[in-house]
């Protein structure tokens, strides 16, 4: 699905990612933790293609092809999604009609016919209430004066009806309470497949107590420190980032 | 055609009444009063419309080109335009599809033209009978059942010298301003439209099908008269890019609405723009107003994607108590283009009520402003406006500006205004893109979303049509 081999990336000048290696399965889920700083954000940057932030060296392939090759809409319909931390806020263009376009970007992609503005309907209602989120946020402009629960919910219900081979959820789970984080643990959970892979960012192993992950990466300092199963999450919120660093060290 | 020519022409028709036989039908440049006789003489005008267009001459001789727009061109040489052309022949247009430039077609094309307008608005010469001229011949039917005039300003003048005597000039008087009075000099024709007393138009007005007829020319004249109570919606210009040789347009509109009565009045202009470095584009210095008497309504909704230089201010005198003024504009440049426009709210009568949506995109190096005077007079008690105008920036090299003028001489009028000034930001443009939208597809999206507001005024087909063209006018605005 996803390997990622000794990627190095900058951001304006700046080094964040420095030789990070990281092979993700179809059907897995893996968990990218690590203290502020140490670059889990800006690899799911680097992989959605943000402007601004350039690979200086090593290779990235997703589903057979060289990712870094491709432009970001192009990545976004091969079926790479990316949850955002903080979603923007576009006045005046209605939630519906945002995410229609993008649902008929991906159909074209496969060589669909776009979606009936009332089959659409009817799916993103239905979308939205698996999401916990009132169907009129539909009409409403996309985040516009949305809650940060509220944005969240919205980023959840794109991932769901764009059905992406690889979701990679930028901190997805920071500033929900314990309802909305199960909301979004329900959703993952009922979208994880053998054909569809999760990389979740976050500092927090609150979310993992949820999403059961197969492998749980800790970054530091642009790599990647120590790779283990769930009960590294755990050990990790025992003992603090410091220790592992230190090891590093 | 030798100036000795042009006098003896004249001087025929002055003794016939019209012309019968003249060597050329198009004049050499230049502008006298010669020359306002023999156009006058031309289109067969009584003696009064004649003295009218020879008093605007007068008075435009005194005056000077405005200059305190925000807007930047090497002086016109207006004698260096040729002030009459008789309709070309049809023999003088493309023969095909095949001759007309491929960049036009390709515009067509997005917009989704179906051909045989194509050709039509090419100028291509097509003998086939097309659909819209039997349309229009139905449209003109039930008009005529409505007892709606709706016709050439030319033929008017013939037809109803009454009604067009009555009320030309009365809302932009001949000496308005420099391009009003050179328009009122000179003007070629347009259109004329009254709708009788209590009478709802029983539909859209455009001038779309009347395209058949002879071109309008570069100094287009247009009058709408709403008897009492009467209502109507009045569509001009097209999203296709119109092909025209000529590079000044001075237009003149003109709106009365009487007692009661609305006027919807809806523009889409996409003129030529020049090229991308901005050359050859066409100049548009319009002025279009409305009276509104007696709670009358005047609503003037503009798309504006086209012209090198625009300076156009729909405005709205409300002279009648409780009258209201209405004015939605959406205007958008690119590349090298530049804008100045907005409107005139004057507020004369008691309660009267104006509202002003302004919204100004910037893309490329051009340059958009936003000018407003909302001004209440010390009768208009209880007179209220509100205004809103935003501005959305494309780039980096691009300018908007805003020029509000507000005269308040009542103190219980009330007047609110808000702008704001926002920019396509790359986040925005991100987050589309890792949905799998291109950025142009995005950039067209968020300015549609910023222009909802003007849109929702638009009649329905225009609004699809409206969209549409911003999306082809953006394109290369981004990338």
């Amino acid at each position: 699905m996803l390997k990622i081999d000794n990627l190095h990336a900058s951001v304006e000048g700046q080094d964040i990612l420095n030789g990070l290696s990281l092979s993700v399965k179809p059907g897995e889920v893996h968990a990218i933790m690590g203290p502020n700083g140490s670059g889990k954000s800006t690899l799911g940057h680097v992989l959605a293609g943000r402007p601004g932030y350039t690979v200086t060296a090593g290779t990235v392939e997703f589903l057979g092809q060289d990712l870094l090759a491709l432009d970001t809409e192009e990545r976004a319909r091969l079926g790479l999604f990316l949850a955002f931390q903080y979603p923007v806020e576009i006045p005046g263009v209605s939630n519906m009609e945002f995410m229609k376009a993008a649902v008929d970007a991906m159909r074209t992609q496969r060589g669909e016919e776009p979606l009936d503005a009332v089959s659409f309907m009817k799916l993103a209602r239905e979308t939205s209430k698996a999401v916990d989120l009132d169907p009129g946020f539909l009409k409403r402009g996309v985040n516009e004066g949305f809650s940060g629960g509220e944005k969240k919910r919205n980023e959840l219900m794109q991932m769901m009806l764009l059905q992406p081979r690889l979701a990679i959820m930028d901190e997805t789970d920071s500033g929900l309470d314990i309802d909305a984080l199960q909301v979004v643990a329900r959703g993952v959970n009922a979208m994880r497949s053998a054909q569809r892979s999760f990389v979740l960012v976050t500092h927090y192993q609150r979310l993992l107590n949820y999403i059961e992950p197969d492998h749980v990466h800790v970054l530091a300092g642009g790599r990647i420190a120590r790779s283990g199963d769930k009960s590294l999450a755990l050990e990790l919120e025992a003992k603090g980032y410091a220790w592992l660093e230190n090891e590093v060290a | 055609m030798s100036q000795a020519h042009i006098d003896s022409a004249i001087k025929k028709e002055y003794s016939a009444g019209f012309i019968s036989a003249i060597e050329s039908d198009t004049l050499p440049p230049g502008l006298d009063e010669n020359v306002i006789r023999f156009i006058s003489a031309r289109k067969n005008e009584p003696q009064w419309l004649l003295d009218w267009r020879l008093e605007a001459y007068r008075g435009w001789l005194e005056m000077s080109e405005p200059t305190w727009a925000h807007v930047h061109y090497p002086p016109i040489d207006l004698q260096a335009i040729s002030y009459y052309s008789s309709p070309k022949s049809i023999e003088d247009g493309p023969k095909s599809l095949e001759e007309v430039d491929p960049e036009l077609l390709a515009t067509y094309e997005k917009l989704g033209i179906p051909l045989h307008e194509q050709e039509m608005l090419a100028g291509v010469a097509v003998d086939a009978v097309f659909d819209s001229v039997s349309v229009a011949t139905t449209f003109r039917a039930k008009l005529a059942e409505a007892g709606v005039i709706f016709c050439p300003i030319s033929e008017a003048v013939r037809e109803y010298p009454e009604l067009v005597r009555k009320h030309l000039g009365t809302v932009v008087p001949r000496k308005d301003n420099y391009y009003a009075a050179l328009n009122s000099a000179v003007f070629s024709d347009g259109s004329f439209v009254y709708i009788p007393r209590g009478v709802r138009c029983p539909m859209e007005l455009s001038t779309y099908f009347r395209i058949n007829e002879a071109k309008t020319g570069q100094f287009e004249r247009t009058l709408i008269v709403a008897d009492e109570g009467s209502h109507v919606s009045y569509l001009e210009g097209c999203t296709a890019p119109m092909r025209d040789e000529n590079q000044l347009h001075a237009a003149v509109v003109e709106l009365v609405a009487l007692d009661g009565a609305q006027i919807k009045y809806s523009t889409v202009q996409n003129w030529y723009p020049g090229d991308a470095e901005g050359k050859g584009g066409i100049y548009n210095f319009v002025t279009k107003r409305g009276m509104a008497h007696r709670d009358a309504k005047i609503s003037w909704t503009q798309v504006e994607t086209g012209s090198a230089i625009t300076w156009k201010y729909p405005s709205c005198i409300l002279r009648g108590d409780n009258s209201v003024g209405e004015f939605y504009s959406v205007a958008l440049t690119n590349n090298y283009q530049q804008a100045d426009t907005g409107t005139k709210m004057i507020h004369l009568g008691k309660n009267t009520r104006s509202t002003i949506i302004s919204k100004g995109i910037s893309a490329g190096h051009s340059s958009n402003a936003y000018r407003g005077l909302v001004r209440m007079n010390p009768k208009a008690d209880g007179a209220r406006n509100y205004t809103q105008c935003d501005s959305l920036l494309i780039g980096d090299r691009c300018a908007a500006h805003t020029f509000p003028y507000i005269e308040s001489r009542n103190p219980s009028a009330v007047i609110e205004h808000e702008a704001t000034t926002s920019k396509v930001s790359d986040d925005q443009l991100y987050l589309c893109q890792q949905r799998g939208l291109d950025a142009e597809k995005a950039v067209s999206m968020i300015v549609n979303g910023f222009c909802k507001e003007v849109f929702k005024e638009l009649p329905m087909e225009f609004a699809v049509e409206a969209g549409k063209l911003l999306e082809v006018s953006l394109e290369g605005s981004v990338g």
